[in-house]
């Protein structure tokens, strides 16, 4: 079959690979028909995660048609059409069963390499790198779907792959996002990063109570996207003082809840840009954390700063002294899709949110190299690209 | 708990600089180009370099694993939380012949059909041999604590124990696993340490994360024989899971 893999920096290739196999009998093997370049793929692409080995098969959100399952998977049957969250759970553990998925304890085949660096191991996810277990990922025509009994959800008839496709990673992260902001009606929430985990944050920020959103960035297709789409006030971080002007749009007082949807290779000019690039380059710091620090820096006494953006490893200069002095509670996570994705269905069929809207381009598996570059690049007016297999 | 740390130090002198210098080196080099086979080096490389400034190595701390010590005896102590209910994890582990489904180096365990508190162990050691013994069942209460040891005439002496207790906060059982392995008169303790892997104590946290996985989720997850663009390897791989 045709899939995407990873070589090297900037280096994806699309090739014939063996079809997958089902090794358990609680494995699915689904026909992919849609999926998206996430931004942690970009992270991926750009070389920043470590553990990836060439010829990996990247990915990790999707949706598809199952064609095979094993004598264990009771809840899904061949010809099901199914959105599948990008990470695998095994359902049963403490986590599993308090609805936070992603930090199942069963699911990382490569757990000890995570619990080196983290003390404990998040789950395994699809095409992230082996110390995210090393699963092949979704860019590909056919893929093997480990715990799919607890891993597929079936899709609403009546809708197109476009319209559910973001159920599976960037509309539960948002959704995350905004809940762990706690939000308190008509409280103000600040969004750093347009692309669509940022987007559906503040979709998310509207339904859950919130009276503002802002939202920063400084790629005028997305700043337009969150203000026609998501009724977004907005800053370009590269005209304004973001923090300065924050605080100034609040009263003197700062955000209620500042969510970062940018992780850790943030942009940034001038000097401060130059000193964590040259770190970063020299692996003294794994991640740029300039959003994370406005973020810090501009919420309000008692206010709440969720890291949704991915982070790896290390950063520095990371601001303690205003976390600790403004009495700040942090929220972070990869996201627990198992949890949220019936609720953001409920909301599509209700009406209530749109998942189309970030879908700028689509390609084919065969252009997988023109649609990393432009998302890399954020040229040509690009949110999100989405392959149709 | 530690008043003295310039007497308290588990690393020896040389030990420890070649801690600092190799674990500095290693890190840097494996930083340089990142990829799967590297990673683990880097953050073993992290660990030499903390071991060494630290002048004390932090997991045989914990595990209380003294090198030098009583005739090279190595003690590796371990405990999980497994979400099932405690009579179900102890029964489990009763049965000796489901050990091998989790640890790794046991090939398998045989239970005497006359007496189910006495079993033959075969463990796989290097270069393809086998190390056996017979064991037997010294003490055991139901869902509570399980004990056994190695009979007169064992290839390594050895003994075993597993407490089983319910978490505080019902989330489940916590096992605590000890094993104790006394290599024949005058051996190093490293033979021992080979036979049961160049570093016990992270073997028995794997075995227990096995253990966990089966318990919980029906299976421990897997990515082998995998599709992927190294078509050799998962050739091979697939061959070796036909039992080729
Ligand atoms: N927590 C999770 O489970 C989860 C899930 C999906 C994605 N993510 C992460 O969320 C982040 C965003 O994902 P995405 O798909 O929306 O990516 P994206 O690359 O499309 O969007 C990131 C946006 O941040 C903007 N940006 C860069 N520097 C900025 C700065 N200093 N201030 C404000 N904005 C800045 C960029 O211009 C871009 O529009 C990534 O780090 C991704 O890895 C996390
Ligand atoms: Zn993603
Ligand atoms: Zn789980």
């Amino acid at each position: 079959m045709k899939a995407v893999c990873w070589y090297g920096i900037h280096d994806v290739r699309t090739e014939n690979v063996p079809d997958p196999i089902m090794v358990s009998p609680r494995d699915m093997i689904l026909r992919v028909t849609s999926s998206s370049v996430c931004g942690s793929d970009l992270h991926l692409y750009d070389g920043m995660v470590v553990t990836m080995r060439e010829g990996d098969i990247i990915g990790h959100e999707f949706m598809g048609e199952v064609v095979e399952v094993g004598k264990e998977v009771h809840k899904v049957k061949p010809g099901d059409r199914v959105i599948v969250p990008s990470l695998v759970a095994c359902g049963h553990c403490t986590f599993c069963a308090e609805g936070n998925t992603s930090w199942c304890d069963n699911s990382n085949p490569n757990a000890w390499v995570l619990e080196k660096m983290y003390g404990q191991s998040p789950a395994g996810f699809f095409g992230y790198s082996h110390g995210f277990g090393g699963y092949a990922g979704c860019f590909a025509e056919y893929m093997r779907v480990p715990q799919a009994d607890v891993g597929a959800f079936k899709a609403p008839a009546g809708y197109t792959d476009e319209q559910l496709l973001f159920a599976s990673d960037a509309a539960p992260t948002g959704y995350q996002a905004a809940e762990y902001a706690n939000i308190r009606p008509g409280q103000t929430v600040a969004v750093w990063g347009c692309g669509a985990v940022g987007l559906f944050a503040m979709k998310s920020a509207w339904l859950l109570g919130a009276g503002r959103v802002i939202a920063i960035d400084r790629v005028p297709a997305r700043l337009r996207m969150a203000r026609e789409q998501c009724g977004a006030e907005v800053l370009n971080f590269e005209q304004v003082d973001v923090v300065e002007a924050l605080i100034e749009m609040t009263g003197g007082r700062g955000p209620d809840a500042c969510i970062e949807a940018v992780g850790m290779e943030a942009d940034q000019g001038g000097l401060e840009g130059a000193y964590d690039r040259v770190k970063q380059t020299l692996r003294l710091e794994t991640d740029r954390p300039y959003a994370l620090r406005e973020a810090i820096r501009a919420c309000r006494k008692g206010g709440t700063v969720v890291v949704m953006g991915v982070y790896a490893g290390f950063v520095d200069k990371f601001p303690i002294g205003a976390i600790f002095n403004k009495g700040l509670t942090i929220r972070a996570g990869q996201q627990h899709g198992h949890h949220y994705i019936p609720q953001l269905l409920r909301y599509v069929e209700e009406g209530r949110l749109d998942m189309t809207f970030p879908i700028t381009h689509r390609f084919s598996l065969d252009e997988a190299q023109t649609a990393f570059e432009l998302s890399r690049k954020r040229e040509d007016d690009l949110v999100r690209a989405v392959f149709f297999h | 708990m530690r008043d003295d740390a310039q007497t308290d130090t588990n690393l020896g002198q040389t030990e420890r600089l070649f801690s600092l210098v190799g674990g500095g080196l290693v890190l840097l080099a494996a930083l340089r180009r990142p990829s799967i086979s590297t990673l683990p080096v880097a953050l073993g490389g992290g660990y030499l370099l903390y071991r060494g400034l630290a002048r004390q190595d932090p997991v045989y701390e914990a595990l209380n694993i003294r090198r030098n010590d009583d005739g090279g005896k190595l003690l590796v102590r371990r405990s999980a939380t497994i979400n099932r209910p405690r009579a179900e994890v102890y029964a489990f582990w009763r049965n000796f012949e489901n050990l091998p489904g989790f640890m790794e180096h046991l090939q398998s365990v045989t239970v005497a059909a006359e007496d189910d508190r006495r079993s033959h162990w075969v463990t796989r050691a290097p270069l393809g041999q086998t190390v056996e013994w017979d064991a037997e069942l010294v003490e055991e209460q139901a869902g509570e604590l399980l004990a056994w040891r190695s009979l007169p005439g064992a290839d390594v002496e050895n003994e075993g124990r597993v407490e089983f207790r319910d978490a505080l906060d019902g989330s489940g059982t916590i096992v605590d696993v000890t094993l104790e392995y006394r290599p024949p008169l005058g051996a190093p303790s490293v033979v021992v340490a080979r036979l049961f892997g160049e570093q016990p104590w992270q073997q028995v946290r794997d075995d227990l994360r096995r253990f966990k996985q089966i318990m919980e989720a029906g299976e421990v997850p897997t990515i082998f024989a995998q599709t992927s663009g190294r078509l050799q390897e998962v050739a091979n791989e697939r061959a070796r899971l036909r039992g080729e």
